[in-house]
This record gives structure tokens, sequence and C-alpha cells, in this order.
């Protein structure tokens, strides 16, 4: 169960996050929608640990714990996995060799076994084929010169071979064509389980088509300002945001 | 090309105190008085029984060094050397000549053990590895153990400490000594000229291809001694050849010289493959003490479709001064350097490479990966010119560099000089900073800081790394992330 409270987050001397809470349970999915600039990146980063952003006020617990003060690392071998709105290519650096490296570092951390390659290569493999992610992409360096679309899928093979305990996809479904977004969704649902949660940041009403939330949260001004069931998702569509933002609106 | 303007918010934590190999070991030496002069170039031409012809070579380079003045064009500052107040020859007491390890002082041998040198070797001689290397390892001045001897004879290769072949062999290194670094090439070099000590000799002969990599370890041990090792390596007609040298030394607060020279023939159709992979003592996070490394390393590419390929991981010294060139003499001929250069702390690297284009059809290829973290300088220079006959000559070279932090710098200074209308040169440059994002990003997938920087610069010296012989090269793996220990968070 992941618990966000009161969470004050600034960047510089500008408050971006003003007094957020959420709880989203075990095996709830969660969806987040807001209009641009609200803070929703800004949300997922805090809660993976990126620096850069100063909480003032507030806690994250992870199964009760505050995870705020742990490296990302820490938290990634935790359970908590963010699928990044842009994310980053790494030059050099063979898709197949971070995915082990990744692996095995959450592996050690948690003072698992390594796995041996040709196990975790299977692994990778079963996984990719499932995705539609080539074998020759395995083997080029990650993320470099993909397709927008491409990327989104690297990173939701990256959240199927981590299992994470607390998945966040940030805009996963912006860049994939139809019939993408419906493998990558098919990809998130096989994932759900009594123990494992999520946290969809989206704008549009089509990714809940296929990711069913549970509960769905709209977000404007730095806060948490309606909850409701997938049917509030459907109420956005059609009247926007406008309600929620106030005179900002204006 | 500018480098991109991020910045990694991180401040940089150095522990270059980490060096691993900074234990001294405790042998008695022998050593001659210090300072230099015409006298102490005598006693150690004299401690080696050297021939008359070699003593009046040195009296000559060291006549000759009186009248040099130390280079100071290359980027890189230091307090100057007092050359009267170093030792110019040490040599571990339980020498002359073992003919096997078992004759080596086992403190000695100890000292390899710890440097993770040996284990290879040691793991050769129990029969584990079934690829064998033979090892040459200079101890301060002398030459202490060469394995595999006898073997390597078989194949007519002779692979002894240069000291050795002077006896052994005089006519041939009579005959190439100094033909391509000659004793007045530079201040370095001269002074290398007139009191080296020891180091390696190889000798392929034709059509020979040398049946296991040879490799010599080198490492200072006493204090305030300057090392000055000299290799030659000649490959005849046809003939293979694949040498690797991997240095270290322990760690010392007051610097310690090493100026060594390589010297490599390769005749028509030959090729030499060289390769190092230095880790001479960088100092300690304050910038005290440490290696400066002034080499000269120079291959001449004398017969026709001859090839010498430098490859070097070079993460030691405090000062690094050093540019592993070809003479591309021979028509068809071929030239490569492939370089890994990582500093951090206070380290000042200026290293890059020359191909002197002066044969037919002539090719080279320069490839060199800078890394530069802490408060670290790294500079690479590099020459490339065509001769008037070089007609057709062909280089392309790229040089990359990669910032970690911003405290660190990283500057490239080519030279290109063309005298001949046909030659082709190509220059490449590249500057990059490890980003906060990609960090981020596979700290966010579980790698730590430090992992995720080792993991990024494995990617960027990948294509380099793939030059060095396959057991070394993870060696020189391990070796870069060590160096680059406490560079981010
Ligand atoms: N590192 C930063 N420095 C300065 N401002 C920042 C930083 N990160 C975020 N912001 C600002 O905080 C606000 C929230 O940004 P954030 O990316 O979280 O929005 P978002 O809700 O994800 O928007 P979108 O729907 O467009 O993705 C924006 O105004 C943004 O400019
Ligand atoms: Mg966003």
């Amino acid at each position: 169960m992941l618990e966000i409270k009161n969470l004050h987050v600034s960047v510089g001397d500008r408050e971006i996050l003003k007094g957020l809470t959420l709880t989203v349970k075990d095996g709830e999915v969660a969806a987040i929608m807001g209009p641009n600039g609200t803070g929703k990146s800004t949300l997922s980063y805090v809660i993976s640990g990126r620096e850069g952003y100063e909480v003032t006020q507030g806690e994250v617990l992870l199964d009760g714990e505050n995870i705020l003060e742990l490296e990302p690392h820490v938290r990634a071998a935790k359970g908590v996995f963010l699928a990044f709105q842009y994310p980053v290519e790494i030059p050099g650096v063979a898709t197949m060799t971070f995915l082990k490296a990744a692996m095995n570092a959450q592996r050690r951390s948690r003072g698992e076994e390594e796995l041996a390659t040709p196990e975790l290569m299977k692994r990778v493999k079963e996984a990719a084929a499932k995705l539609g992610v080539s074998q020759e992409m395995l083997r080029r360096p990650l993320n470099s010169g993909f397709s927008g679309g491409e990327k989104k899928r690297m990173d939701i093979l990256q959240m199927t071979l981590l299992q994470p305990r607390f998945g966040i996809l940030d805009e996963t479904d912006s860049g994939l064509d139809i019939d993408a977004l419906r493998v990558v969704s098919e990809g998130v649902n096989s994932l759900r389980a009594p123990n494992r949660s999520f946290l969809v940041i989206t704008h549009y009403q089509r990714l809940l088509d296929y990711i069913k939330p549970d509960t769905v949260h709209v977000m404007a001004k730095g806060a948490i300002q309606r909850s409701g069931g997938p049917e509030l998702a459907l109420e956005l569509e059609e009247r926007g945001y406008q309600e929620y933002l106030g005179e900002e609106a204006a | 090309m500018a480098a991109r303007q991020e910045t990694v918010a991180r401040v940089e934590e150095i522990d270059v105190d980490a060096y691993k190999y900074g234990f001294t070991t405790d042998i008695e030496s022998e050593k001659a008085p210090k300072g230099l002069s015409e006298d102490i170039v005598r006693f150690i031409s004299a401690k080696k029984n050297e021939p008359d012809w070699l003593t009046e070579w040195r009296l000559e380079a060291y006549r000759r060094w009186l009248t040099m003045d130390e280079p100071n064009w290359a980027r890189v500052k230091y307090p100057p050397i007092d050359y009267q107040d170093l030792y110019y020859y040490s040599a571990p007491k339980s020498t002359p000549g073992p003919k096997t390890l078992d004759e080596v002082d086992p403190e000695l041998l100890r000292t390899y053990e710890k440097l993770g040198i040996p284990l290879r070797e040691q793991e050769i001689l129990a029969g584990v590895e079934t690829r064998k290397v033979a090892v040459d390892a200079v101890f301060d001045s002398v030459s202490v153990a060469t394995t595999f001897k006898d073997e390597l004879a078989r194949a007519g290769v002779i692979f002894c400490p240069i000291s050795e072949a002077v006896k052994t062999h005089p006519e041939l290194v009579r005959k190439y000594l100094g033909s391509v670094v000659p004793a007045t090439d530079n201040f370095y070099a001269t002074l290398n000229s007139a009191v080296f000590s020891d180091g390696s000799f190889v000798y392929v002969p034709k059509g020979v291809r040398c049946p296991m990599e040879l490799s010599t370890y080198f490492r200072i041990n006493e204090q305030k001694t300057g090392q000055f090792e000299r290799t030659l390596i000649i490959a005849d007609e046809g003939s293979y050849v694949s040498y690797l040298e991997g240095c270290t030394a322990p760690k010392r607060d007051e610097n310690q010289l090493h100026a060594a020279v390589v010297e490599l023939v390769a005749l028509d159709d030959a090729e030499i493959k060289y390769s190092t992979v230095q880790n001479w003592y960088p100092g300690d996070s304050e910038g005290k003490g440490g290696i400066y490394n002034f080499v000269t390393k120079r291959g001449d590419c004398r017969g026709r479709n001859s090839h010498i390929s430098w490859t070097q991981v070079e993460t030691g010294s405090a000062i690094t001064w050093k540019y592993p060139s070809c003479i591309l003499r021979g028509d068809n001929s071929q030239g490569e350097f492939y370089s890994i250069a990582v500093s951090n702390g206070h380290q000042q690297v200026d290293s890059g490479s020359k191909m002197i284009h002066l044969g037919r059809n002539t090719r080279s290829r320069i490839v060199s990966k800078g890394i530069s973290a802490g408060k670290s300088q790294n500079t690479y220079r590099g020459q490339v010119s065509a001769h008037r006959k070089a007609e057709g000559a062909r280089n392309f070279t790229q040089c990359d560099s990669l910032l970690i932090g911003h405290e660190c710098g990283a500057h490239t200074v080519p030279y290109i000089e063309s005298k001949n209308p046909s030659a082709q040169f190509e220059h490449e440059a590249t500057t990059s900073k490890i980003s906060e994002d990609q960090l981020f990003y596979a700290q966010q997938r579980g790698l730590s800081a430090e992992e995720a920087t080792a993991l990024i610069v494995n990617g960027f010296v990948r294509d380099v790394l793939q030059q060095l012989p396959m057991e070394f090269a993870v060696e020189a793996q391990k070796l870069i992330s060590i160096s680059l220990e406490g560079s981010v968070g």
C-alpha cells in the first residue's frame, strides 16, 4: 500500500505540490488525470527519489515505511518502478546489458542470489516476445534511436522483468499507435496482482478503456481535487478541467 | 564542440585515496648514490657489464641531455623536478638473473600476487588456463622474472630483459636501439637513453606468429627512485606479436618519476599489437604524491604492409605525458591508436597520438576516449601529417570526451598537416556529460549512482575495450570502475 500524506514539494522557491494526499491500496489501479503543468510528473519523481525536488512537508509511505529518505536505487529494490514520460537514451550500453545489470542490482540490494545469464536471457526473451520487442532491439544501445513508441514498450518490458510492488506509468500511452497501446495495456494488465498496485497518469480516457482503473483522481493546482470511480474519467473527457482550476482558468 | 549544458547537481566527493595497489614491498635493495652525473651513468653501465659501445651511447645521451630543456607545451602543471634528488638505479638485492620463478624472492612474488597479476600467471603454471601469457616483470629497475622462455625459444622468439639481450644478441640491440626514438629525441627520452635500467626485449623472427601473448609488468617500489625502462620490440618480415604492459606503483607522498621509452619496429608484412594497462599511483585526494609518467612510445612501420597498433587504458599517474605514435614509412603500412584515458581527483592527462604518413597508401586510425571526473584535466593532443610522397594517405580520428561532474575539464588539440594533396584526413570530436537524466534513469531501475556511472562509462569506452586481448579487457573494465569510484554521489 502506498500512502501519500499532505505532500508539499518545491523546486527552487516555487511550490509545485501543495498538500497532496492520496492512498493506493494493494491490488488497486489508480488513475490520475490533470492539466499540463499541474505536477503529475513531479509527483512521480518525488515518489521515485529524483534529486532537485525539495519535500517541505508530508510523507510517502510504502507499506507503512517512509521512503523519502531512501536513495532511488533502494526504493527501486523495494519495488517502486517508474515508466517515464520521456524515457532516456543511454548510448553505448546494450539494452540486454542494461536489463541484466538492473535485474541483478535489485536482487543484490534485496539480498537475493543473482540470476545466471542463461536464466536471465530466457526471461528477457519471453517478456520481449509478448511485448513485441525484437531481438534486434535488445542488442542495440538502450533507447538509442528508438522511436517514441519503442521507448515506451521498453519501459514496460523493464517493468515486466522487475515485477515491482508499485508501478507508476507517466503518460505511457502518449506516442503509442493503436496496436502498441493494446500490447502495452495487455502487458500492464497481465501484471495486475493482489500485491501490486499502479498509479496511471494519463490525459486520455482511451487508455482507461484498456487498463481499467479502480479509482480516478483529478489533480490540479498541485493537489488532488476530486476522487471517484472510472465514470469520473468519462466526465472529465466531456467537461475538461475548468471547474477545478478556479480563477487560474480565466 | 561545446559540452552539453547539463549540470550534475551533486558536489563530487572524491575518494582517490582508495588506490588499491598502494602497498610497498619490504625488500633489501641496492642503489646507486643519489643524483646524476657521468659517473652514475658509468656506474649503471658497469653494474650491467655493458659493452663499451653502449656505455658511450649512454654518455653521449647524458651530455646531450645536459643541453636540453624540459618541454612545457603540454597542458600539465607541476613544480620543477630536481633531477639531482633522485636515485637512478635501484635493484632488489636477491637478483642477478633468476632462471625460474622459484629463484625469485618470494616477497617479490607476493607483491605481484597482491597486484592481482600473477594470478593468471599462476593459473597458467598450474595448467588451469589454456591460454598462455609469457611474463617479464620489472621491479624498480631490474627485470626479475621472465617465464616461458624455453617455449618461446623453440618458436625462435626472443623475449628477455633488455640487459640480457645486450649480451646474448648484441647485433640486434645495436642495430635497433635508438633507431625509432633516437637518443636525442626529447628531454625525457634522452634522459632515459642515458640511465635506462631495464625493460623488455622482443624479437620475432621472419614468418613467425608468436605463440602466446607477451607481457611485462612494471612496478616502482623504492622511494625517490626514477624508473626508466626501455622496451624494444622487433617484428621481422611476416611475423606477428601481441604485447601487453601493465604498471603499478605504491602510494608515496612524494612524486615519482617514470620516463620510459618504447620502440617498435615492424618490417615487411609484420604486425605488432602493443597494449598498455597503466595504473600508476595517481596521488591522494589533495593531489599529493603520484607518478609523473613522461613516456615516449613510438612504432616504426618500416616495412611494406606492416601494421602497428597501440591500445592503452590509462587510469593512473598524477601526470601523464604520453603520445604513442606510428611512423608509417613502408608503403601500405597501417597504424592504429586506441585509447581510454580516465582522470579523477587532481590527475592531469595530456595524451594522444601522432601518425606520420611517409609512405604511399598508408592508413591510420585514432580512437580516443577521455573520461574526466573530479578536478582532473584531460587533454587529447594528436598530430596527423602526410609527407610529400604519402600519396593516398588516409587518417580517421575520433576523439570523444565524457565529463563527470562540473569541476573537471576535457580538451582536444588536433594538429593536422598535409603536404600531399591526395591525403584524406577526417577528424570527429564529441564532448558529452553523463547527464543527470541518464543517472536517474539507471538508478530508478536499481543501480546505485556508482554502478550507473560505471555502466554508462563502460558503454562509452566499449569500442576501445574490444581492441584489448580478451582476458585483459575484463581487468581494464574493473580498473576503470575502481578509478572512478567516488566520482558521483
Ligand atoms: N526541475 C524543475 N525546474 C523548474 N520547474 C520545474 C521543474 N520540474 C517541474 N517544474 C515545473 O513544475 C510544474 C509541474 O511540472 P510537471 O512536469 O510535474 O507537470 P505535469 O503535470 O506532469 O505536466 P504534463 O501533463 O505536461 O506532463 C511545471 O510548471 C514545470 O515547469
Ligand atoms: Mg508530466
